[in-house]
């Protein structure tokens, strides 16, 4: 440590440490500042135990240059952290005269690079404050609402401990419409807590005649900690660079995140000067940071980025989740989903009754995985007569009407990334009409009355067919009604029979494309329709018995449907 | 929720709490090693009977995951698994002969011992056969995850029951005693739960998974709960109210988030079902011991006569807690 590069602006960058607990970690910390040639002034919380804070200042006691100072009660979001600061701050200017920055840190900060390299960093920027500050209206950090109330209102109450008197008294003065006046017109500025100044600044701040005005002012402002000293600089400093040089990043609520040993190459790679906060028992970043050479010096600027990057995607767990997903710790309320459905679907309706190889055919014409019809009373028809499918599901359809939302969303999420088809018609469960005509990522095709085909072609008695007709169409008429609500946001298409059959590719064209799994080209071969000879006949005979089916539309009661009878494969063939 | 059914329930964790306090009596301590619990320490509950086989590999997992201290209750066991305990430097046993399914399958006793050791302490709540995994479990001890709940004001901590299962016929693959379960039931279901809300505790009810598949699938509402909470910053005043399916007070019941996010959680492996469990279910038919008239168990007993195979084309075979947490089977909610 006494060779000659070692000696360069020995003394000149002061390090104030705030802690509170995991001494021995502050300890190490401090020691290692130390050794770098750094005083260090170290303010410990009062609410910490007295015999523990003895301790630790007999265990620094061997190292000169590290002076305690006077201590105070540091409750978060209170005066008491900046009064702990400006005491240190005072006992650091003037015990240490060398010192031209003064670096503010916590006992759970760690330096990621060589001291000597921020000393030398400072060095060549002997007159820049680096101190994050930017005015409330251009930064969108703060948590609860407060931002521009933090400097307006009163806030004498702690957050933590009386969090209904903090809220009832915000409330009331909001209500009285209460503004404090800001002290001599200065510009309330924002920013991270952990801050650098040069001597010039600081001793500015402090020495300030209209000092006791500025802290009677901050004294009762929302974290001051994050704005005293952010505001004041901007008054005095002549270079400020809005950043920290520690690195500090915050979650959704506030609190910092936490490093641990897996942060490691995260941490290395990021050419941070310091970062907090560090977990107390993290012995391999301690280790590797604290001891462990560090190689070839990069001299770059830091590069938070990835970690960054690795933060927000943190909170945006937290605070969006994964569209679709329902698990034990993220069951949304219903509107909050942020997608019912982790992907895209397609129902179709009628189809399978009026085609015969609908299925065969649709999984051919898109590539996307086809069922037959999930919600059959009997059981579930997964594609390829499967039992079970991705995800384990099974094809029990007590254990689907059971819960068969929860079905729905399964069969999405397990196939998340590839689209499903299923077939669906009036004798299915019914249940989840709503939820499937609400949910944007549904392609809902209905041709309706088609359901009469499989009727029209069975060999049962009329009376019962007739019975089935009615209750078939009501159900259909039914979840017509739903698709045809205001609420509706899947994507829904309804022809009747008659209007399909007259022109069935162009409907089916747009449906394919839609689903778009291959590239976009046209339908070379149609899907071969049902042979529909005296089904207008059928229809009139229903209408004879007194049950009148409508959703099918209109067709030709004696003669069959034109130019499907003669030619019923016409292959169609564009391009 | 109204004040009268805030009372109710008031009035009903009472009830509980009273009923653990008399329920004392019936545990007579084995070794009471609980002076040895520090301020900070974590600490794990559970109850056992005849687990000899499965008891060492139990104790080592969740001493390396970083658990300082077990307290264990031996429900009358006779396979050395008491002597067995009495014998680890950081384990507390008590023994008790009376009946488990009296004891509320043993919650009463676990209630009470937590309220006389758990307090101010995190506290694991699991059986000899559900191992815990919550994220980074691989890189960071559990103390890690305590403190950064201290740190979030959380209290309780999610994990959903997965049950495990081998390939083949469930009795194809003997177990060791020390041996990882999971070298054998490395088999899971990803993707076919089912949730919902109860209102009255406010915790979610979640069914599925390859029980439900196999033994329940024309009686799904019979299925077993596979929702948890093992993982508690417990207070005297707590108590749990049916397995460690929910609590009271029911605040931290809401483990799960509702306006979208994820809150942080993770998964309780279970490995019931090895070599071992074919005669444990004969044995605890007999005994009549269990939930629901040991309704389940006579669903085991009647499928596993046939020797099924639980997996399936699409089971999953475990990796480690990212890929869980990919599955969507648990998450790090904004702990990174």
């Amino acid at each position: 440590m006494n060779g000659p590069e070692h000696q360069r602006h020995w003394g000149t960058v002061g390090i104030v440490m705030l802690v509170h607990t995991a001494l021995d970690r502050a300890e190490q910390v401090a020691r290692h500042w130390h050794a770098a040639g750094c005083p260090v002034v170290i303010h410990c919380d009062r609410t910490t135990p007295t015999a523990d804070y003895r301790a630790f200042r007999k265990a620094l006691s061997d190292l000169p240059d590290i002076q305690f100072a006077t201590r105070h009660r540091c409750e978060w979001g209170t005066w008491g952290i900046v009064a702990a600061t400006q005491e240190a701050s005072e006992l650091m200017l003037a015990q240490f005269p060398n010192v031209r920055h003064v670096y503010l840190a916590s006992g759970s900060c760690l330096p990621l690079r060589p001291v000597q390299e921020l000393i030398d960093y400072l060095a060549d920027r002997p007159r820049t404050d680096f101190i994050e500050s930017a005015t409330t209206s251009d930064v969108p950090w703060t948590v609860g609402g407060l931002d521009e109330e933090r400097f307006t209102l009163r806030f004498p109450f702690s957050w933590r401990k009386n969090r209904k008197l903090f809220d009832r008294y915000v409330a009331i003065q909001r209500a009285v419409r209460f503004r404090r006046r800001v002290p001599n017109g200065i510009v309330p500025h924002m920013g991270s807590q952990w801050w650098c100044l040069t001597r010039q600044t600081l001793s500015a701040i402090l020495q300030d005649p209209e000092r006791a005005t500025y802290d009677r002012y901050f004294r009762r402002v929302w974290i001051p900690d994050e704005s005293y000293f952010q505001t004041l600089a901007r008054q005095y400093s002549t270079k400020i660079e809005s950043r920290s040089l520690t690195l500090s990043k915050f979650d959704f609520q506030g609190k910092p995140h936490i490093f641990y040993d897996d942060h490691l190459q995260l941490l290395r790679r990021s050419d941070c000067f310091v970062a907090r906060k560090i977990w107390a028992h993290a012995e391999l970043l301690y280790e590797s940071f604290l001891e462990g050479k560090h190689g070839a010096l990069k001299r770059t600027e830091p590069n938070p980025g990835k970690i960054d990057r690795i933060f927000a995607k943190a909170v945006e767990r937290r605070t969006r989740g994964r569209p679709g997903l329902y698990m034990h710790s993220r069951f949304p309320n219903e509107g909050w989903e942020n997608g019912t459905t982790s992907s895209k679907y397609s129902v179709f309706q009628g189809f399978s009754d009026l085609f015969e190889d609908f299925e065969d055919w649709l999984a051919k014409a898109t590539g996307a995985q086809v069922h037959g019809h999930l919600f059959a009373p009997e059981r579930v028809e997964f594609a390829g007569g499967q039992s079970v499918i991705n995800g384990a599901l099974c094809d029990s359809a007590e254990i689907r009407d059971y819960n068969p939302k929860a079905f729905l969303t399964s069969l999405t999420w397990n196939t998340r990334g590839e689209w499903q088809c299923f077939q669906f018609g009036p004798k299915d469960n019914q249940e989840l009409n709503w939820i499937v005509a609400g949910d944007p990522n549904a392609q809902i095709s209905v041709i309706s009355g088609a359901w009469a085909v499989p009727l029209f072609k069975s060999n049962r008695n009329f009376a019962e067919i007739r019975k089935d007709a009615a209750e078939l169409q009501k159900i259909e008429n039914e979840h017509l009604n739903v698709l045809r609500a205001p609420q509706s946001k899947a994507r829904i298409r309804i022809w009747t029979m008659a209007d399909f059959i007259e022109s069935p590719m162009e409907p089916l064209q747009t449906i394919i494309d839609e689903i778009g799994h291959k590239t976009l080209r046209r339908l070379t071969e149609a899907p071969k329709m049902t042979d529909l000879t005296g089904f207008g006949q059928f229809l009139q005979n229903l209408k004879n018995q007194g049950m009148h089916p409508h959703l099918m539309g209109d067709f030709p009661v004696v003669h069959d449907p034109v130019g499907i009878q003669p030619k019923p494969r016409k292959p169609y063939l564009v391009q | 929720m109204g004040a009268l059914q805030s009372y109710r329930l008031r009035l009903q964790r009472r009830r509980w709490r009273i009923r653990a306090f008399r329920k004392r009596r019936e545990l007579r301590a084995i070794s009471d090693r609980t002076s040895e619990i520090k301020r900070d320490d974590i600490l794990l509950f559970s109850t056992q009977r005849n687990e000899k086989i499965r008891l060492p590999f139990f104790l080592k997992y969740y001493r390396e995951m970083g658990v300082n201290h077990f307290l264990i209750v031996d429900n009358n066991s006779d396979d050395g698994s008491l002597e067995y305990l009495m014998k680890q430097p950081d384990v507390s046993v008590w023994y008790t002969r009376k009946s488990y399914k009296r004891a509320r399958f043993g919650v009463d006793w676990l209630n009470w011992l937590q309220w006389q050791h758990g307090h101010g302490h995190w506290c694991v709540v699991v059986d000899p056969d559900e191992f815990l995994i919550y994220p980074f479990c691989d890189s960071r001890p559990i103390r890690a995850l305590t403190d950064w709940l201290d740190a979030s004001s959380i209290k309780s901590f999610s994990a959903m029951l997965l049950d495990m299962y081998p390939k083949g016929r469930i009795d194809a693959q003997p177990y060791r005693e020390g041996q990882n379960p999971m070298e054998i039931t490395s088999w899971f279901d990803s993707g076919n739960y089912m949730i919902e809300k109860n209102r009255k505790f406010g915790n979610l009810w979640i069914q599925g998974g390859p029980r439900a598949r196999m033994f329940f699938r024309e009686k799904p509402e019979a299925a077993p709960a596979l929702n948890k909470i093992p993982l508690v910053k417990w207070d005297r005043r707590y108590a749990y109210v049916s397995s460690t399916h929910m609590l009271l007070p029911r605040g931290l019941n809401l483990v799960y988030d509702e306006w979208g996010g994820e809150k942080a959680s993770g998964v309780l492996l279970h490995t019931k079902f090895l070599d071992t469990f074919t005669a444990k279910a004969t044995e605890e038919l007999e005994r009549k011991q269990h939930y629901a008239a040991s309704q389940e168990y006579k669903a085991y007993a009647e499928i596993l006569a046939r020797n099924p195979d639980l997996w399936c084309k699409w089971s999953e075979k475990y990796i480690n807690w990212r890929q869980l947490e990919i599955l969507g089977l648990m998450s790090k909610g904004n702990w990174a």
